[in-house]
């Protein structure tokens, strides 16, 4: 892998301007991740998911240069009908288009920021292949007091163009004081067996609020690696929504820094699995300063010989007392091939917190079954329902009823 | 301040802060294959216990120390330690406890357990280890009439060898991790039981284990056997003298319980915590870990942790005879500069089984506490439950406390719930108690007794008294 590493490192490298520093700290990460490698299970944060050994047999050689010089063609057909948003194109890797349409031009800035390499505080070595291969990276700032008019919707295409490639992904967002924004991923694949690697940072200023839903619903055999990492500043809100269930391998990482008073996260999420699928929601809320707020409830269904992982911490530092911190994860196992691992973490350095984890894995529950299908349900159709009704708590708890609606349609919740 | 004052100091912080003179024989310092056949040989091992050590030995020079655990320490010299020491006058075993070194017996009696007096009168055969050797076994014939032999395993190895050839390491094998594996090498004595076939043991059967020579560490092995059908409940208490040195203790515990059989293993430990500026102190690694080997058989694992500068230990159950239990209480109190990571590991693979851990931990202090925990269902282990339980409680903010329970459900008809809360001691609730004429400290160890109340009433009556005591002066000056 070394050398297929070096030869398409120094292919990137010759299409872009960059100056010599610049070169010199993308090669400082390419040497970083060549000695790390990928993430396996001796890693205690890849222990349920060694995704070493899951590119692997998957995926078997992978190649890291793209070539950006040519454009593609957007396909309009994947936009979402029904919703006016704003919309940014990501096709194979490339951005295509930026479009914010519904906006005031003079609110919201989008800079070029392809040439400063940000440090991210997680050491794993995806950031490291992330820092070293992408090309293009923007910033979009939205301006002191802006609310975006409508959503914006991220769209991740990738085409039958692509094959067994890794796609580093990076986009920094920063809201200022009062803004708010309202973000959806979205994820479109028609290719095969490519890694994605994509990194997300959020940088919320007060009273800023940042709705942040990620969807990966329809089938494809990628690899997803995603990372946000969201700092708050004082009263800001943000709230995250995870629906993972199209691709063969995902990991979504949320790390979350409450740095200002009375800041608060919420992490939801929802894994809908089945075949040999094998997903990860991994939290991390730091609790660093008093009065902040967390709440986190993540729910599965797993059929098949399908795999979800859910890693949470709460983290409260010794300042960060009034804590309020609570996390929740149940799992239904719907086939005896299906597994559901969980590792919900505490580490508490103050005393004046409330904090509380649950985590609940079983079977449908066969007394409610037989309850609907005394009252006439089919055993096929009482299952369905007792399903509906578990995800749509999960569901409900997007704050946003515009988008509540287009997710709910999506995995076909009824009310 | 003198030194001698300082001393004088010490022993008032803790109660049981002493140590006897007695003439030690002692190995060579250090660890090699001469100090294994040396220890072998002293204690007139047949050859295939001292191929089971080298066995362990090879396995352990291989091996790493691990670091993953949360309380960290300086790194240990194992060539710096001794592996063996016994006090000098044990090297003809006494035949009464008439005997014994008085120097010993005034020693248990410091500790509050006179052997003659204290055993008969409650009604437990002790089997007291004094350093390494096992001293004096008491209520013998009454056991040897129900056919149960209870004897260090010294002895049992020259006078049981089939028993202990197939049960021992068949828990914790030469091959196991770091500690362990030491443990397995260099062991000294211990504990071994066995029930025989549908007998219930009449009494409570106790060990009460001393470290007393400077830089011994303390490699125990006990063996518990429970037999088709039979019930032993097994209590293990810990005191140490005061030392200035860090200390290592690294026990094996291997538990047996074949078809219908039910051990019960109480630990109440209470080991040097170092003094209040985290200074000296015991380092406790055991390894403890049940096979519920038969149909319908039972573990149960109690435990009360107070003592140690540092506590690693998970007692484990391995669930493979289906309609198997197991269980694990545990109250863990840290303070000062004390620092645990303990927890339990569960792992289900017969059908039908069923587990239960509750979890206490209170952290005061600058100390920190961790519970680390395993629940694995396997893929075979249909109908299985699991609910797990862990709460802290923390006084203080320079203090921690951590949850780290690690969650794996293959099996879609097993059932998991967790459940984990930290909080702190309300206002509301000293208020009452010191409005109700109880000083603050009285109060902390009232409303703790009461938070730790569903551990502490598993514990067979003797430890029960003993531990709530113990709960309350392990948080003497943690208030205000």
């Amino acid at each position: 892998m070394k050398e297929q590493l070096q030869k398409d490192f120094d292919n990137s490298i010759k299409n872009l301007s960059l100056s010599q520093k610049d070169i010199e700290i993308k090669k400082f990460c390419l040497d970083n991740f060549i000695v790390k490698g990928f993430p396996n299970r001796k890693e205690e944060d890849w222990k349920f998911s060694d995704l070493n050994q899951i590119i692997k047999n998957n995926i078997g050689e992978l190649s890291f240069y793209n070539d950006q010089a040519s454009t593609n063609k957007v396909d309009t057909s994947v936009f979402v009908d029904g919703l006016e948003h704003n919309k940014i194109v990501f096709i194979n890797g490339r951005i295509e288009k930026i479009d914010f349409e519904y906006e005031k031009k003079n609110q919201i800035e989008i800079i070029d920021q392809s040439e400063t390499i940000n440090e991210f505080k997680n050491s794993n070595s995806l950031s490291d292949l992330n820092n070293a291969f992408t090309n293009k990276c923007f910033k979009i700032l939205v301006k002191k007091g802006y609310q975006l008019v409508k959503p914006l919707i991220i769209y991740h295409t990738t085409n039958s163009k692509i094959w067994s490639k890794n796609i580093n992904l990076r986009l920094n967002f920063e809201l200022d004081k009062d803004s708010s924004l309202r973000l959806i991923d979205l994820f479109n694949d028609t290719s095969e067996k490519n890694f994605l690697n994509i990194f997300y940072n959020f940088e919320l200023k007060e009273n800023a609020v940042l709705k942040n839903y990620k969807v990966d619903k329809f089938d494809n055999k990628n690899i997803k690696y995603s990372f946000n990492n969201i700092d708050q500043d004082k009263n800001s809100i943000s709230e995250t929504f995870i629906l993972s269930s199209g691709s063969n391998f995902s990991k979504n990482e949320i790390n979350c820094n409450l740095n200002g008073v009375y800041a608060s996260a919420f992490v939801n999420g929802v894994f809908s699995l089945n075949n040999d699928k094998h997903h990860e929601i991994r939290s991390i809320i730091n609790h660093l300063t008093e009065n902040t707020k967390s709440y986190q409830l993540i729910k599965s269904v797993l059929d098949e010989s399908s795999k979800a992982v859910y890693q949470g911490k709460i983290f409260v530092n010794s300042d960060a007392q009034k804590t309020d911190g609570y996390q929740l994860s149940k799992a239904i196992l719907l086939n005896k091939e299906s597994e559901f691992n969980a590792k919900p973490e505490l580490e508490i350095y103050a005393d004046d917190v409330k904090c509380s984890h649950g985590s609940a894995s079983g079977s449908l529950n066969d007394n409610s079954i037989f309850y609907l299908m005394s009252r006439g349900l089919s055993y096929q159709q009482s299952r369905e329902l007792l399903i509906n009704g578990f995800l749509l708590d999960v569901v409900e708890k997007i704050t946003d009823s515009e988008i509540k609606n287009l997710i709910k349609n999506m995995i076909g919740i009824k009310e | 301040m003198d030194n001698r004052q300082k001393e004088i100091n010490n022993l008032k912080d803790y109660k049981y802060g002493f140590s006897t003179d007695i003439e030690n024989i002692q190995a060579p310092k250090g660890l090699n294959e001469d100090v294994i056949k040396f220890i072998s040989n002293i204690k007139k091992e047949p050859a295939w216990m001292l191929e089971f050590r080298l066995k362990a030995f090879e396995r352990f020079k291989v091996l790493k120390e691990p670091d993953w655990q949360k309380p960290k320490f300086p790194k240990i010299d194992y060539q710096d330690l001794y592996y063996y020491s016994a006090p000098k006058s044990m090297k003809d075993k006494p035949k009464s406890l008439d005997e014994l070194d008085p120097k010993l017996l005034e020693t248990y009696k410091k500790l509050g357990i006179p052997l003659q007096e204290q055993a008969r009168l409650n009604g437990i055969a002790v089997d007291a280890v004094f350093d390494s050797v096992s001293v004096a076994t008491t209520f013998k014939d009454e056991l040897t009439k129900q056919g149960i032999i209870f004897c260090p395993i010294s002895e049992a190895i020259q006078n049981h060898p089939k028993l202990v050839k197939k049960y021992l390491g068949s828990v914790i094998p030469t091959s196991d991790h770091f500690f362990a594996t030491l443990n397995s090498a260099v062991f000294t004595d211990g504990s071994f039981v066995y029930i025989p076939e549908g007998v219930r043991c009449p009494m409570e059967l106790s060990t009460y284990f001393r470290i007393n020579a400077s830089n011994t560490g303390q490699f125990e092995r006990t063996l518990i056997i429970a037999d088709k059908g039979s019930y032993v409940s097994y209590l293990e208490g810990c005191t140490a003298p005061m030392r200035d040195e860090n200390q290592l203790h690294a026990a094996n515990v291997e538990l047996v319980a074949l078809d219908d059989a039910e051990i019960k293993y109480s630990t109440v430990q209470n080991w040097y915590p170092g003094d209040k500026d985290g200074k000296g102190g015991i380092y406790n690694f055991v390894t403890k870990r049940g096979l519920c080997k038969g149909k319908n058989s039972k573990i149960s694992w109690t435990q009360v942790e107070t003592g140690s500068a540092i506590t690693w230990k998970y007692p484990s159950c391995i669930l493979k005879g289906d309609n198997s239990v197991g269980e694990f209480y545990s109250i863990a109190i840290t303070n000062n500069y004390q620092k645990a990571d303990t927890g339990t590991k569960m792992i289900h693979l017969g059908k039908n089984t069923k587990s239960k851990i509750i979890s206490k931990g209170i952290s005061a202090g600058n100390s920190d506490m961790t519970y680390r925990g395993l629940v694995d269902i396997s893929s075979k282990a249909k109908n299985s439950t699991n609910y797990t339980q862990c709460d802290s409680l923390l006084m203080g903010n320079k203090c921690g406390a951590h949850t780290i329970p690690y969650i794996k459900n293959k099996n879609s008809e097993s059932n998991i719930a967790h459940e984990a809360t930290t909080s702190k001691i309300s206002e509301e609730q000293l208020h009452y108690c010191q409005q109700r004429g109880l000083n603050p400290e009285e109060a902390v160890g009232l409303i703790v007794n009461g938070f730790c109340k569903e551990v502490l009433q598993q514990l067979p009556m003797e430890f029960a008294v003993e531990a709530q005591k113990l709960v309350g002066i392990s948080l003497e000056g943690s208030v205000g």
